[in-house]
Order: C-alpha cells, then structure tokens, then sequence
C-alpha cells in the first residue's frame, strides 16, 4: 500500500483482511461453496460448515497453547471480556464479590466492571507505574480473600507495552483466585503459550491480526476447570457458553488469520521492529518529544510519541496524509486526553498531544520515511504558531504560570 | 448434485453481496470508531447498510441496531428491558425460536414470565394472547413467522391488542423478513428482530429494530457504537452484506413469493399422494418457502438421513435443536401428538430451487416410505 494515501499506521484499531483470509472466507459463503449452518445435524452442508469450524477452532488454539476444546468463539473480543468477566463473577459470586483490574485497561474491560459495580460488585482498579506496567507487589497486596477474579491485559492497545502476565497468573494461581488476560492486542506479536502460563480466560481478537471483524474467541481453561454462566442463551452453541448460529465463514477467517499468525510472526516482527526503529530514529532528534510506556517491554508494531506544545487533534488534522490516531478508535470521537495516558501520570498537555503509530504487515520503509517528513514539518509548523511553544523558547516555566480565568 | 431444501437454516450468500462485502474486506481498512478517512469509509458503509434494512422492514434509519445476530438481539431486548427495572412481567409464545424462550427462561427472580398458547394451527389468536395477559404485564414478544411450521402471526392485530393497555411488543421477524411483506410502523410494534443470513446475507450480523421510547439496557459493554446499546467494534463487511441483502430482498420480494409459492403448491400436492404423510399448519397462513410435514409410522432423523444419503438436505426443524430426540416444542404447542412430531420434516426453500427439485424430493421420499414399509412387510412374514 506504499503509494496510498492516506497511509495507514494504525494497525492497532484494526487490521486489513489478509489477502490469503479473504480468499479463504469467500470459499464458505455462496451457493457453490461450504454455505450450511454448522448447527444443521441432519445433512452434508451442516457436516462439512462443522467441519470447517473445527478446523478453524484448531488453528486458533494452536497459537496460543490451548486445547481447541478450551476455544468459545464470539463476536469479538469486546463480547469475549464481557462473557469472562461477568460470565466468572455471575458464576462465583458465593465466593465473593471483588475483582482487581488495572486504569489502563480496554473500555471493555473497563465498562464491564462498571457494570458489575452497579450490580453491587467491588472492583479495584491499580495505578500502573509511569512505564505503563504494573507493580506486582502493588497487585497483590489489592487480592483480598473475597477476590475472585483478576483481569489485565497482555498488551496495551494505546502505548503497546506488555505485562508480565506469567508472573500474574503465579500469584492468583497461588491464591486460587482466577485470572483473566484480554489479550486482543498480542496474537501474532508475543508468543503465547497457556499451557505453561497460569492465565484461567484470554481474550481474542481477529480483525487486529488481518483476519475478519465481527468474530473473536475466549480461551476457558478446562484443567483446572473454570465455570461461566453463559450471557447469551438460545441453541446452546459452544457448550453452552455461547448461543447464535456461528457464521463460518468468520470463523475460518480468524482461523487462517491465526495460522498465517503463527507462521510468520517471527520474521514479521523483525520486521515491523525495524520499521519502527525507523520511525523514531527519524524523530528522536526533536525537541520536546516523548516515548509513552516502556521501551524494551513492547510489541514491536506499536509507538506511542508525545509532541509537546502540539495539540494532538491539531497534529491529526495537519497530518491528514496519515491514518493514525491519539488513543484507543473506541474512546477517539471524544476529545478528553487518552485515560491511558492519564494513567501513567502523564499531564494533560502531554496526553493530548500524543500520537500512536501502530505498524503492520503491510508497512514499508517508504511509508516510514514519508511519515517521518509530514510529522516533522507539520509539528514545527503548529509550534511556530503556538505561543506556549514561544513561551517555552523563551525559557518561562508553563507550569509556574496561573493563568486568568475568563 | 446435492439439493438443499434447508433456507429456514441459513441461505448461501447472494452473489450480488458478497460484491459489496469484498471491499469493504480488503482495499480498504479502518475501524468505524476511527476519526480518519479509512474509518470513515466504513462507518458511511454502516450507515448506507442502516437505510437499506430499515427499508427492508418500513422502519427509520436511526431505529436500527446492529447486533452479531438474531439470538443476540432476542437476548438484548429481553434482557435490556429487564435490566431497566421497568418491566417485571412479560408474556413469550410457546412456539419463539431458543433464541427467545431461553433468555427469557434466564430472566430470573425479578421477572416473571407467562407463556401465550397457540390453537391447532400454531396461531397465537386474540383469545389465547388475552388469556396470557396479567394486569403488570410490560412486555409481549411474538414471533412474526415460525421457523419451523412457517405459520405468519397476525401481528399487526395482536399489536392492536398490547397497545391499548401500553404493553410494549417485541416481535422476531428472523424468518418472516425478506419472505413476506413486514412493517415495522404499520404493524405498530416496538422492538423487531432481524438476521442477515436468513435473507441471502452472511452469517455474523443482525439487528434490533427499536422504539426510541423502549427501556433498553445495553447488554455488552465498553464502547459507545450503536447508541451505547452494542459495545464492540461493527462487523462492517457483514453489516454492509446484510444491507444489500435487505435491499435486494426488499426488491425481489413478488418474485421470491411466487416462486416459492409454486414450489410449495408442488411439494403439498406430492404430499397429498402420500397417505402416512400429514402437513403441519396446512390451515394457517404460513410462509411462501415453508413446510413442515410428518410421515405417520417414521422416524424423523432416520428418514433425514436416508434423504441426505440421497443428496437432499432438509431438516426436522430448527438447526440449533437439531440433533435432539425430543419433539419440537412448536408442535407440542399445537397439540400434535409425540409419535408424529417425532417424525416431522421441515422443508424450506430458497430462491435457487426448482421444481426438478421437489420431483426429487418427492421421488426420494416416496423410495424410502415404499422400501420401508416393504421390508418392514417382510420382516412381518418372516416371523
């Protein structure tokens, strides 16, 4: 897509469908094809579209170390942390009603335990240190004997960065409290493996690894065994866990998605590591601008820059060659700073004028060195006309400065 | 050459859909919640998808939800409307698709639930809603068309009925939308359901139609689409493929009918050959594409296996019961008894079927019943 405009960098909003998925998804829809509902039990059509689903469910699991008796596929992963969340705590509830989260977690996430606490739930919600990971002393020291459910991330939509979620799952596995990853950024990108991480639920995404929107899956560990109650009821799909016709054709999708995943992710990753390396070689040398989250403990595709004394939608208007964004495309129609950000106990104006680029499978080097020039002369445009820029020049302290209210 | 005779499942996809999914596929991507071009690209595709099913059904744009399906728009408007506090007692028919009656079933302490009869015919008449009807009931839910028998409810009139005591009224047109004329507004109902791979549209999407009035709780959490009643990134392709199909069903409608309704004329005079067989609901006024029939003195899943050793594909009823040996609720509502529930049939065609196709089916039925009752003859003498 090198010679497209606009250019697309934000990979971690979504992904394009894979040619090869595409290709795979048409051969399960039309009359010529495997078209039956994988539910029908009494013909072909049902057999082979179950067939396919299996297939699929296969090469999910194998990705990640599961058994693909341990795959519920749902309609995303925003479906797939609700039915962890609410499908443990609605289930567990006798055994307490507390869960611990982190302030950096998904809407999803976020939400779910919102809605939890209206139904009479506790839920603590930790601080992560300024790197964007958690302290885990700081976690455990939140588990309380009515806790039954931890929920974190593997890696963070907005900065990118990865928590130690082997570590996590030692520590609520230790106190039989049951541990929930949404790991809807991190497929593809950090190898996965549930047969030796302590993780009970994991949330998948497809259309974040170049497969389809519309399916995901949850991970439901079967040794030790974890028990949900369903959230959709009606045909009995999934064992039980989750009802409504499976749509095949999705389902192949993130299946193939998911293979190609697994194949490819080593050489991509060094890859897309370069790229990014690029990225900000070609834009460290600026003044004032700022790496968000850590380093070293990040998915290669993402980075996450504050341009400080730049406005970050200002930066997203100039910058309209670039498909890029401030934050997580769930919260970006509002114009309050990332939480995320917030989170990590950046200020304001640093949170807003922040920008993620997420790089992919289809970046190139072009993409990168275009990039690199537009975000240059676009920042040192908006800045000559900024006059806190001027302020900063001028050697005033912004923070010093009380300014008069209208 | 296989012959499906299972749309009341799942139709293949309308080639003119997929044409418009593909792009939306590849060339371009973006996220809807995105502020740039790419997600705004999908976001108008939304939209236009928007128009055309609230088209399909005579409903406005802005009173369509989109949903991963009909089972989770059946579970959203039960659960939403309990969730709000304002309704503690509703009343299902006993013939709603699973989808319906087991999150109703789920809906726990806080609200009771009453099952509305259907006569012989598997109609929900003026009568046997009324009786179902208590003073605190907020909300009724009756399905449009059966899934299984085909019957069409009368909506419009058991509408007339809620709404003089302000009873909102759900009604799942899964099946009956894209097969027979559905009004949203002229039926004067609250809440609608619908599914995208019912009508020639993919798997993976469906919608709620709603009244803007209707106390609706969100059932998925964490983001704002769809009004902040559906959490979630939008399925766009199937969304804009569900778009197309309702505009090419809402096109394609007379046609669709009348074909479907030649078919049905066939297969019932066939039937009519056939002395152990019995359709069921012959009376009522039942879907163009649908029927379901028994075979007195048959096992139901050994007669579907023989037919698809023969390459016909149909089914006893509903795909997501199917497999259980238990007798369809539907019939058992309708009073059928067990043994020839047990053997029913449920054949449903779509917009490629011919009549070649039902001679086959006849003619292989036909085979198998003679065969049977043969051998079944023989075994008799042999003793």
């Amino acid at each position: 897509m090198s010679d497209k405009h606009p250019i697309y960098l934000d990979y971690s909003a979504t992904t394009p469908v894979d040619r090869r998925v595409a290709e795979k998804m048409c051969a399960f829809l039309t009359l010529d094809g495997v078209f039956g509902n994988p539910a029908s039990r009494s013909h072909a059509f049902g057999w082979e579209a179950e067939a396919a689903v299996e297939e699929a469910r296969k090469n999910v699991a194998a990705l990640v170390g599961a058994n693909p008796k341990e795959i519920v596929f749902t309609s995303g992963a925003t479906e797939s942390d609700n039915l962890a969340i609410k499908g443990v705590a609605h289930f567990y509830k006798k055994n307490g009603k507390h869960i611990v989260t982190s302030k950096t977690e998904h809407k999803a996430v976020l939400d779910t335990c919102r809605q939890l606490e209206r139904e009479g739930y506790e839920v603590t919600y930790l601080d992560p240190e300024p790197n964007g990971l958690l302290d885990l002393k700081k976690l455990e020291a939140a588990l309380r004997d009515d806790t039954i459910l931890v929920s974190v991330m593997h890696v963070n939509n907005e900065i990118g960065v990865i928590q130690d979620i082997a570590e996590i799952g030692e520590i609520c596995r230790g106190r039989k409290i049951l541990f929930h990853v949404d790991a809807a950024q991190s497929p593809g990108k950090v190898a996965i493996n549930l047969e030796e991480l302590k993780v009970d639920l994991m949330s998948f995404s497809a259309h974040k690894v170049y497969g389809p929107k519309g399916i995901g899956a949850l991970y439901v560990r079967r040794k030790p065994r974890v028990r949900l109650e369903a959230q959709m009821h009606g045909g009995g799909h999934e064992r039980g866990m989750r009802s409504g016709t499976l749509p095949t054709h999705q389902i192949v999708g993130m299946g193939e998605a998911f293979r190609i995943a697994g194949e490819e992710m080593a050489e991509e990753n060094e890859r897309i590591l370069a790229l990014r390396s690029r990225l900000w070689d070609g834009l460290k040398d600026m003044e004032e601008v700022y790496i968000n989250g850590d380093i070293d403990q990040r998915i290669a595709g993402n980075i996450n820059i504050s341009f400080n004394y730049v406005e970050g939608e200002s930066l997203l208007m100039a910058l309209k060659d670039l498909a890029i964004s401030s934050g997580s495309a769930c919260t970006s129609a509002s114009l309050e700073p990332s939480y995320v950000l917030r989170a990590l106990g950046r200020n304001d104006e640093l949170a807003h004028s922040s920008i993620r680029f997420s790089i992919g499978r289809f970046t190139t080097e072009k993409d990168i060195d275009y990039t690199i020039d537009h975000v240059r002369s676009a920042v040192n445009k908006l800045r000559e006309l900024s006059p806190l820029w001027d302020m900063y020049k001028d050697g005033i302290d912004l923070e010093s400065i009380e300014w008069a209210a209208h | 050459m296989a012959v499906y005779l299972d749309h009341n499942a799942t139709t293949p996809l309308h080639p003119e859909v997929l044409q418009a999914m593909l792009p939306l596929m590849q060339a371009m991507v973006g996220n809807p919640a995105s502020l740039h071009r790419f997600g705004r690209l999908q976001k108008d595709a939304i939209e236009r998808a928007r128009e055309q099913v609230a088209a399909l059904v005579d409903a406005h744009p802005g009173q369509v939800i989109f949903t991963s399906g009909g089972t989770e728009s059946n579970n959203l408007v039960l659960k939403g409307i309990a969730a709000s506090g304002s309704v503690s007692r509703i009343a299902v028919s006993k013939v709603e698709h699973m989808s319906l009656l087991q999150p109703a079933a789920q809906l726990g302490d806080d609200c009771t639930v009453d099952y509305i009869g259907v006569d012989a015919e598997g109609r929900v008449t003026a009568q046997t809603l009324q009786q179902a009807l208590q003073p605190d009931t907020g909300l009724v839910s009756v399905m449009s068309a059966n899934n299984e028998t085909g019957v069409i409810q009368h909506v419009q009139q058991l509408a007339g009925i809620t709404n003089e005591k302000g009873i909102w009224f759900h009604t799942d047109a899964s099946q009956a939308a894209g097969k027979i004329a559905v009004s949203y507004n002229d039926w004067g109902v609250h809440a609608m359901t619908l599914s995208s791979h019912k009508l020639y549209g993919p798997p993976g999407a469906g919608a709620l139609v709603v009244d803007k009035r209707l106390p609706l709780r969100a059932q998925l959490h964490g983001g704002a689409q769809e009004n902040g009643l559906r959490a979630g990134t939008e399925n766009v392709p199937a969304i804009a493929g569900f778009g197309a199909a309702a505009e090419l069903a809402k096109k394609q409608l007379g046609e669709r009918t009348a074909q479907a309704l030649e078919l049905r004329e066939a297969l019932e005079q066939g039937l009519a050959q056939i002395p152990s067989a019995k359709v069921f609901a012959r009376d009522a006024e039942r879907l163009p594409n649908t029927v379901q029939f028994g075979v007195q003195g048959f096992d139901g899943e050994t007669l579907l296996m023989q037919l698809d050793r023969t390459g016909i594909a149909v089914s006893s009823g509903s795909a997501c019961t199917s497999g259980k040996t238990e007798p369809s609720h539907v019939l058992e509502a309708m009073g059928v008894p067990r043994e020839l529930a047990l053997s029913a049939i449920r054949v449903s065609f779509g917009k490629d079927n011919t009549l070649a196709d039902v001679s086959s089916l006849l003619q292989a039925l036909g085979e198998i019943i003679n065969t049977t009752s043969k051998s079944a003859v023989m075994v008799a003498a042999n003793v």
